[in-house]
C-alpha cells in the first residue's frame, strides 16, 4: 500500500491549481451570470492540455489516466462547476466512448481534435421519457445500404450548443431493446438534419450549456458507428462508469472549497464577543464536513486506481457519484450555514455552490439509479438478481 | 383535547386558499423572476384585509386569531414564500409592535394606515457585525430636545424598498454595552434615511431586501414605540411572533413540495411505470409528508397557545428551527423526486427548494433557536447559559 501521490501528478495538481485560480476563478461569477464558460479560456486550457488529460499521447492527450484527470476535476471543482461540467461532457464521456469504444481510425480522426480541444464533445444518451430508464430510448436509426438515418430528440445534453462531435444513442433494433438493440453514432454537428433545440435555463451550473438536440432524418454514414452494431448500449454504461469517478473528484474539489471558506469566515466572524469558531455548533459542523471530505477523497482515488490498474471499478464508480454528490450537497449546505445570511447572498461563491452543487445528485444516473446499480452488484455476489 | 378547527377558522382557511391560489400563486414565478412581489398583489392582499390580519376592527383590521393567522400564512406560504415574509414582515414585526408597544396615539395613526397597505412596515434591526448577537448593535440614538438623532447602518432589511415606515432599533445607551435598546418608526421620507443597495438573495427573490443608511435621521418624540431601553424586550416579542408567522409560511411551502412531487410521481413513467411504484420514491413522499404533518400540528399547537396567552418565545422557536429543517428535508426530496426536472427552473420545485432554505437563517439562524431552546430547558436547572 502506498497512498502518496507519484510526483508527476503532485506537479500535475499543482498546474491545475494555477490555471484554475489565475483563469477561472475570476470569471467564475461571470460564467454564472451570463450563462456561458467563454471560448478563450477554453482554449487557453486546451493549449495546456486540458481538454485531453485522461487520453494516451498517441492521441493528443496529456496521458495522465483516470487520475489524472481526477486530479483536474477536482481542482477545477473547487473553483467552479459549470466549468468542471462542461470539461467533464467533453472529457468524461463525450470523448470518452470513443476512446473506449472507437476504432483506431475513428480515433485518429475524432478523438485528436477533442483530446486538443480544437473540436469540443457532447454525449447524447437523455430522452424525454428516457431519464434513469435509459433502455427505454426511442431515437431511431433505420439502416439504408451504408448509412443510417436518425430520427428523434435528445434533453439535457451538456455543451448541446457547443459541441462539434456527439456521441448518440439510438435504436437500431427496437425488438431487441437494450440489450442488442441500441447502437452508438459518432456525429459531426454541422450535418444536415442536426438542430440544437431549448435552451435550459437551471437553478445552478447555469454556465454549462445544457440543451435539447433534434435529429431530422439526419445521415451518419456506417464507419461512424461506434463500437459494435447493438451494443451501444455497453459502450454507454462503461463510459458513465468512468465519468461517475471523475464526477466524485469534482464534488470532493467543490467540498473542500467550501470547507475552506466556511473556516475562514468562521475564524474572522465575531458574534457574542468572539470568533464564532469558537462554538460548539460551528466545529461540529467542520469536524462533520472534514471527516466526510477525507473519506470521499480515498474513495475517488481508490477508484481511479483501480480503473488505471484494469480492475473492474463499476460499484465502486457507482459510490464515488452516489457518496461525492451527497457529501458536496451535505457539506456546502453546512458552509452556507455557517456564512449566516451572507451565505444566501448572490454576490458570495457559497451561494453558487450550493445551487450548484444540487445537479450532481441527479445527472449521470440519479442517486436513486445508483443505489440500484450497488445493490444489484452487491445481491449479484451471492446469487441473487435484483432489478431496478 | 380538540384538534378541528372552528367553523370560522375553517371558514376563514378556505377563503385564504382561494385568493391565495388564484391570485398569489400565478405570480409566484413572476415575482421570483422580477425579484419582486407585484405592487397590485399587495393592493387586492389590502382589499381582502390581509395586510391587518392582527389589527382590531376599529382601526380597520380584520381581528384574526392567533390560529387564524397562522391558516393564513400557511397559504400564503403554500402559493409563495416570497409574498409571506412580505406580510409576514408587515404584520408580525412592525404591526405587532404597534399593537404591544404603541400608545393610544400611535395606534390611532398608524395602525389604520398598515392595515390598510397604505403604509407597508420594514424591520431594521439586523446590521454588519450584528446579525445573531443583538447586544452588539452599533446603531446610536442619541437624545435631543424633541427626540431622538439616529446613526447606522442596517441591514438585511426586509421590505425596505416598499415600505412607507421602517422599525429601526438603535442604542440609547452605549454605556449599557449594547444593552439599553430602543425603537423608532421613522417614515420613509425622513431625512437622512437612505435606502441602499438590494440585497440578491438565493431564494425569496420577491422579497425587498436591502442595506439601510441612517445619516442624522431626527425622529421626534412622538416616533419611539414603547419607552426608551424598551427596544430589546420588542425585539424578542416581536421576533417570536415572526418565527411562528415563517414556521406556518413554512408549513404551506412544504404541504405544495409534497403536492407537486405526488403529482409529478404519478405522472412520470420510467422503467414501464409510475416512478410512484418505485419504493424509494414512495419512501421520499412518506418521509416528507410525516415531516409535513408533524409541523403543521407544531404550528397550530404553538399558535394556540399564543391564544391562550402563553409565552410564545419558546414554542415559536421551537416551530421555527423545525420549519427550516422540514422544508429544506421535504424540497430536497422532492426534488430528487422530480430528477432533472427539479433542476430547471420552468417547475415551481427548483423554486421551492431555494426558498425553503432561507428559514434556517431568517429570524434568527437555527444556531440560534437550538441555544434560545437551550437556555430555557437549563433554566429548570437552575442553570443559567449565554450564547
Amino acid at each position: 500500500m502506498d497512498f502518496t501521490f507519484a510526483p508527476e501528478y503532485v506537479a500535475l495538481r499543482k498546474m491545475f491549481r494555477e490555471f484554475a485560480e489565475e483563469e477561472v476563478r475570476p470569471l467564475a461569477k461571470t460564467i454564472d451570470r451570463e450563462h456561458r464558460v467563454p471560448h478563450e479560456t477554453l482554449k487557453k486550457g486546451a493549449k495546456i492540455g486540458l481538454l485531453g488529460v485522461p487520453f494516451p499521447t498517441k492521441y493528443g492527450g496529456m496521458g495522465a489516466g483516470e487520475t489524472g484527470y481526477c486530479i483536474m476535476m477536482e481542482e477545477f471543482g473547487r473553483v467552479c462547476t459549470s466549468t468542471i461540467t462542461n470539461i467533464g461532457a467533453h472529457i468524461g464521456i463525450g470523448a470518452m466512448a470513443i476512446y473506449l469504444d472507437g476504432t483506431e481510425a475513428q480515433k485518429n480522426k475524432y478523438l485528436t481534435p477533442l483530446a486538443s480541444g480544437e473540436k469540443i464533445a457532447a454525449f447524447a444518451l437523455t430522452e424525454p421519457n428516457a431519464g434513469s430508464d435509459a433502455a427505454a430510448i426511442r431515437t431511431r436509426a433505420v439502416r439504408e445500404g451504408d448509412s443510417y438515418f436518425l430520427d428523434g430528440s435528445k434533453i439535457y445534453i451538456t455543451n448541446g450548443p457547443i459541441a462539434d462531435i456527439v456521441s448518440v444513442f439510438a435504436v437500431t433494433d427496437p425488438s431487441l431493446g437494450a440489450r442488442g438493440g441500441v447502437t452508438a453514432f459518432i456525429v459531426e454537428t454541422n450535418w444536415e438534419g442536426f438542430k440544437v433545440g431549448t435552451l435550459e435555463n437551471k437553478m445552478g451550473i447555469r454556465g454549462s450549456s445544457t440543451s435539447e438536440l433534434i435529429f431530422d432524418n439526419l445521415r451518419v454514414p456506417q464507419e461512424n458507428i461506434l463500437g459494435q452494431t447493438g451494443l451501444g448500449f455497453i459502450t454507454a454504461m462503461k463510459t458513465l462508469d468512468l465519468g461517475r469517478v471523475s464526477l466524485g473528484a469534482g464534488c470532493l474539489g467543490g467540498a473542500q472549497a467550501a470547507l475552506e471558506a466556511a473556516m475562514q469566515w468562521a475564524k474572522a466572524r465575531n458574534q457574542f464577543g468572539a470568533s464564532i469558531a469558537a462554538k460548539q455548533s460551528i466545529q461540529w459542523m467542520v469536524a462533520d464536513i472534514a471527516c466526510e471530505i477525507e473519506a470521499l477523497r480515498s474513495l475517488v482515488y481508490r477508484t481511479a486506481w483501480m480503473a488505471d490498474s484494469g480492475q473492474p471499478f463499476s460499484r465502486e464508480a457507482a459510490m464515488c457519484k452516489l457518496y461525492g454528490s451527497e457529501v458536496a450537497s451535505r457539506t456546502i449546505n453546512k458552509a452556507l450555514q455557517i456564512h449566516g445570511s451572507l451565505g444566501y447572498s448572490r454576490d458570495h461563491p457559497i451561494e453558487r455552490a450550493w445551487r450548484d452543487a444540487r445537479i450532481s445528485e441527479i445527472f449521470e444516473g440519479t442517486n436513486e439509479i445508483q443505489r440500484t446499480v450497488i445493490a444489484s452488484e452487491l445481491f449479484k455476489e451471492i446469487g441473487v438478481r435484483v432489478r431496478s | 383535547m380538540d384538534f378541528a378547527l372552528t367553523e370560522e377558522q375553517q371558514m376563514f382557511r378556505d377563503m385564504f386558499r382561494s385568493f391565495a391560489q388564484k391570485e398569489i400563486a400565478k405570480v409566484a414565478e413572476h415575482a421570483d423572476k422580477t425579484e419582486q412581489v407585484p405592487p397590485e398583489l399587495l393592493s387586492k392582499a389590502a382589499e381582502q384585509g390581509m395586510l391587518g390580519a392582527l389589527v382590531p376592527d376599529n382601526f380597520g383590521g380584520a381581528a384574526l386569531d392567533p390560529i387564524s393567522y397562522a391558516l393564513l400564512m400557511e397559504e400564503i406560504g403554500r402559493a409563495c414564500l416570497s409574498t409571506a415574509v412580505v406580510v409576514a414582515c408587515h404584520t408580525s414585526l412592525v404591526t405587532q409592535a404597534v399593537l404591544d408597544f404603541g400608545s393610544d396615539a400611535q395606534k390611532k395613526y398608524w395602525l389604520p394606515m398598515l392595515a390598510s397597505g397604505q403604509s407597508i412596515g420594514a424591520f431594521a434591526l439586523t446590521e454588519p457585525d450584528a446579525g445573531s448577537d443583538t447586544h452588539s448593535l452599533a446603531t446610536r440614538a442619541r437624545r435631543t430636545d424633541d427626540g431622538n438623532v439616529l446613526n447606522g447602518v442596517k441591514t438585511w432589511v426586509t421590505n425596505a424598498g416598499i415600505a412607507g415606515v421602517f422599525l429601526v432599533v438603535a442604542s440609547s445607551d452605549p454605556r449599557a454595552n449594547g444593552r439599553g435598546l430602543s425603537a423608532f418608526l421613522v417614515e420613509k421620507d425622513t431625512p437622512g434615511l437612505k435606502v441602499g443597495q438590494r440585497d440578491l438573495t438565493l431564494g425569496l427573490r420577491g422579497a425587498s431586501v436591502h442595506t439601510v443608511y441612517l445619516d442624522n435621521v431626527h425622529v421626534p418624540e412622538a416616533n419611539r414605540l414603547g419607552a426608551e431601553g424598551d427596544g430589546q424586550a420588542m425585539v424578542e416579542h416581536v421576533l417570536a411572533h415572526y418565527r411562528l408567522a415563517l414556521a406556518a409560511a413554512g408549513l404551506g411551502l412544504g404541504a405544495a413540495a409534497v403536492e407537486a412531487g405526488v403529482k409529478f410521481a404519478a405522472e412520470r413513467i420510467q422503467f414501464g411505470g409510475p416512478i410512484a411504484n418505485k419504493q424509494a420514491i414512495q419512501n421520499y413522499i412518506a418521509d416528507s409528508s410525516a415531516q409535513v404533518e408533524a409541523l403543521r400540528y407544531l404550528v397550530y399547537h404553538t399558535a394556540w397557545q399564543a391564544e391562550q396567552g402563553s409565552h410564545l418565545a419558546s414554542g415559536a422557536m421551537y416551530a421555527k428551527l423545525f420549519a427550516a429543517q422540514a422544508t429544506r428535508f421535504v424540497t430536497d426530496k422532492m426534488v430528487q423526486v422530480h430528477g432533472g426536472y427539479g433542476y430547471i427552473e420552468d417547475y415551481p420545485i427548483a423554486r421551492l427548494y431555494r426558498n425553503a432554505r432561507s428559514l434556517d437563517l431568517l429570524g434568527g439562524t437555527g444556531e440560534l433557536m437550538r441555544v434560545g431552546i437551550a437556555i430555557n430547558l437549563f433554566k429548570s436547572q437552575q442553570l443559567e447559559i449565554s450564547p
